[in-house]
C-alpha cells in the first residue's frame, strides 16, 4: 500500500516543501493576528496598545535571552516539551483547509483526526509543566489537564453532530462521501441542508465551538493553567528564552488554526464563485483575503471580544462551564438537528 | 535580531524588597489606560524567567539579601535592573535603620535610578528611555 501514490518522490518532495511553506506563512499570519488582537484588545480598554509587528519583536527579543534549565528539572523533558508542542500546533496546519485551498494532508485525515491531534499540544504543555519541577507548573499542568478533559465533549459534539447531518446526504451518493473530509464539507456546507430549526441548531453549535476555541487559546476567562496574577506564569513558569519563544509561537498557530477549524466546518463559503471570477490565480487571492476576513472574524469574537468582557473563572467554575453548561448548550443543538431531520 | 527588538519587547518583573507599596501603586499607574506602558511593547510578567527588566522597589530588609540575589540571577541575561523610589536608591525614610541590609546596589548591580517618593508615572517612563539609552551606548561601545 502507498499512501504517496505513483509519483513517490515528487509528491513527497510536494509535501515537505509545502509543509515548510504553509507552518512558515501560518506562523506570519498567527503573530500578525496576535498583534492586531492586542490592538483591538487595547483599544476596547481605551488604551494605545502595542504596535501589530509587536509578537514579532517578543520573539526576536526571546530568542536573544538566555534559555535556563532549572536544577531540578527533568532537563530532556524539559527541553523537549516546548518543540513537541510546537511541531503538534504546527501540524494542525497541515489538515486543515486553509486560504481557501484544500489542505496539504487533506486527503489522509478528517475533521476527527483534528480532534484527536488538538489535544497533543495541550498535553506537551502539561508534560513541560510537569517536568520543570516548580510547584506553581506543577499545580499550572494540573490545571491544563483539567481544561483539557473538560472542553473535549462539547468540541467532539459540535464537530460529530455537523458530520452526523452532512452524513445523511452524502451517504446516499454513489460513491458514498466521508462526511467528516473538509471537502465534502465545503461541498455540502450545513446551511444548506437544514431548515430552520437546524440553523438554530447549527448557530449553537457554532457557539459553543467558539467558546471552545477561546478555551483552546488559553485565552482571559479560561487561562486558569498561566493565570499570570495567581500562578505567575503557571505552566510556564520556569521556561525562558529559547524554550518559552518556541510556547510563544505554538500558542499563536494554535489559535490560528482553531480559528481555521471553525471557518472550515461552518463557513466554507469562497467568494470567487459569487462574484463570478474565472481566473485562477485571482480566483486564489480573492478567495484567500476572504479566508483571512472570515478568520478574523472567528479570531475577535472568540479571543478578542471574550477577552475584554471577562474576567478569569476559578479552576471549578472552567470546569462547570464547560462539562455541564456548554456540554448541555451542544446537546441541544445536536436534538435541534435531529428533530430538524424528522419534522 | 536587532537591538531595537530587545528594547521594544522589555518584559517587567517587578521585585518589592520591603518598599512601603507606594512605589508599587505608582508602578500600576504606569500599566492603566492613562499611561498605557504596553505601546512600547513593556508588559508585566509574572516570573523572573520570563523578565528583561526587575523593577526593585523598596529599601533591602535583612530577610530579602538571599532573595533579592536569587532572583537576579534567576534572570536570564541579558537583563536590567531598575530602582525605583528613594528607599532603594539610598534608604529613604528608612535611612540606617537597624532591619535594612543596605540599598539596592549594594547588592546587586544596578541599571538605573528613578528617584522619588514616590516617582511619578512620567518619572519611570522616562527612566525606560533612559535604559534604552543605555542600551545603545553599550551596543555601539562593543562595536
Amino acid at each position: 500500500m502507498n499512501l504517496l501514490g505513483e509519483n513517490i518522490w515528487i509528491n513527497g518532495v510536494i509535501i515537505i516543501v509545502g509543509s515548510a511553506v504553509l507552518v512558515f506563512i501560518g506562523g506570519v499570519f498567527g503573530m500578525l493576528y496576535r498583534g492586531i488582537d492586542r490592538k483591538l484588545v487595547a483599544h476596547m480598554q481605551g488604551r494605545v496598545g502595542p504596535p501589530i509587528v509587536q509578537p514579532f519583536r517578543d520573539v526576536q527579543k526571546l530568542l536573544m535571552k538566555e534559555s535556563i534549565i532549572p536544577d531540578g528539572a527533568v532537563s530532556w523533558l524539559f527541553t523537549a516539551a516546548p518543540f513537541i508542542c510546537l511541531i503538534t500546533s504546527a501540524l494542525l496546519l497541515l489538515y486543515i483547509p486553509l486560504f481557501g485551498l484544500q489542505a496539504l494532508l487533506g486527503g489522509f485525515g478528517d475533521a476527527l483526526l483534528i480532534v484527536y491531534l488538538l489535544i497533543l499540544p495541550s498535553l506537551a504543555f502539561a508534560v513541560g509543566g510537569f517536568a520543570s519541577s516548580s510547584p506553581y507548573a506543577t499545580v499550572g499542568a494540573q490545571r491544563e489537564m483539567v481544561v483539557l478533559m473538560s472542553y473535549e465533549f462539547p468540541l467532539a459534539v459540535a464537530i460529530v453532530s455537523l458530520g452526523w447531518r452532512i452524513g445523511h446526504v452524502t451517504t446516499q451518493l454513489t460513491p458514498p462521501a466521508n462526511p467528516f473530509m473538509f471537502s465534502t464539507i465545503a461541498e455540502y456546507p450545513i446551511w444548506s441542508l437544514v431548515g430552520p430549526l437546524g440553523i438554530i441548531g447549527s448557530l449553537i453549535l457554532v457557539f459553543t465551538l467558539l467558546v471552545v476555541t477561546s478555551g483552546k487559546g488559553a485565552k482571559v476567562p479560561f487561562d486558569v493553567a498561566e493565570a499570570e496574577t495567581e500562578l505567575a506564569g503557571g505552566i510556564l513558569v520556569e521556561y525562558s528564552g529559547r524554550n518559552l519563544c518556541l510556547f510563544y509561537l505554538a500558542d499563536i498557530i494554535k489559535a490560528f488554526a482553531m480559528s481555521s477549524l471553525v471557518v472550515a466546518l461552518f463557513i466554507p463559503y469562497n467568494l470567487s464563485p459569487l462574484v463570478g471570477i474565472g481566473t485562477p490565480v485571482l480566483a486564489g487571492i480573492v478567495d484567500g483575503l476572504f479566508f483571512l476576513v472570515k478568520v478574523f472574524a472567528v479570531m475577535f469574537i472568540s479571543m478578542s471580544v471574550i477577552r475584554t468582557a471577562m474576567a478569569r473563572f476559578k479552576i471549578s467554575q472552567v470546569s462547570w462551564v464547560y462539562i455541564i453548561a456548554m456540554t448541555l448548550i451542544s446537546l441541544v443543538g445536536l436534538i435541534l438537528i435531529a428533530v430538524d431531520l424528522m419534522v | 535580531m536587532s537591538l531595537k527588538a530587545f528594547k521594544r519587547a522589555l518584559w517587567v518583573y517587578h521585585l518589592n524588597t520591603g518598599s512601603c507599596n507606594g512605589c508599587d501603586i505608582e508602578i500600576l499607574a504606569v500599566l492603566t489606560p492613562r499611561y498605557d506602558v504596553e505601546r512600547f511593547g513593556i508588559m508585566l510578567v509574572g516570573s523572573p524567567r520570563h523578565a528583561d527588566v526587575l523593577l526593585v522597589t523598596g529599601p533591602v530588609v535583612k530577610q530579602m539579601v538571599p532573595r533579592v540575589k536569587r532572583i537576579y540571577e534567576q534572570t536570564p541575561d541579558p537583563k536590567l535592573v531598575m530602582v525605583v523610589g528613594n528607599c532603594g536608591i539610598e534608604g529613604g525614610v528608612f535611612y540606617e535603620s537597624y532591619n535594612l541590609a543596605g540599598p539596592v546596589d549594594q547588592i546587586i548591580p544596578v541599571d538605573v535610578y528613578v528617584p522619588g517618593c514616590p516617582p511619578r508615572p512620567e518619572a519611570i517612563i522616562h527612566s525606560v528611555v533612559m535604559a534604552w539609552v543605555k542600551l545603545e551606548k553599550a551596543e555601539q561601545g562593543v562595536s
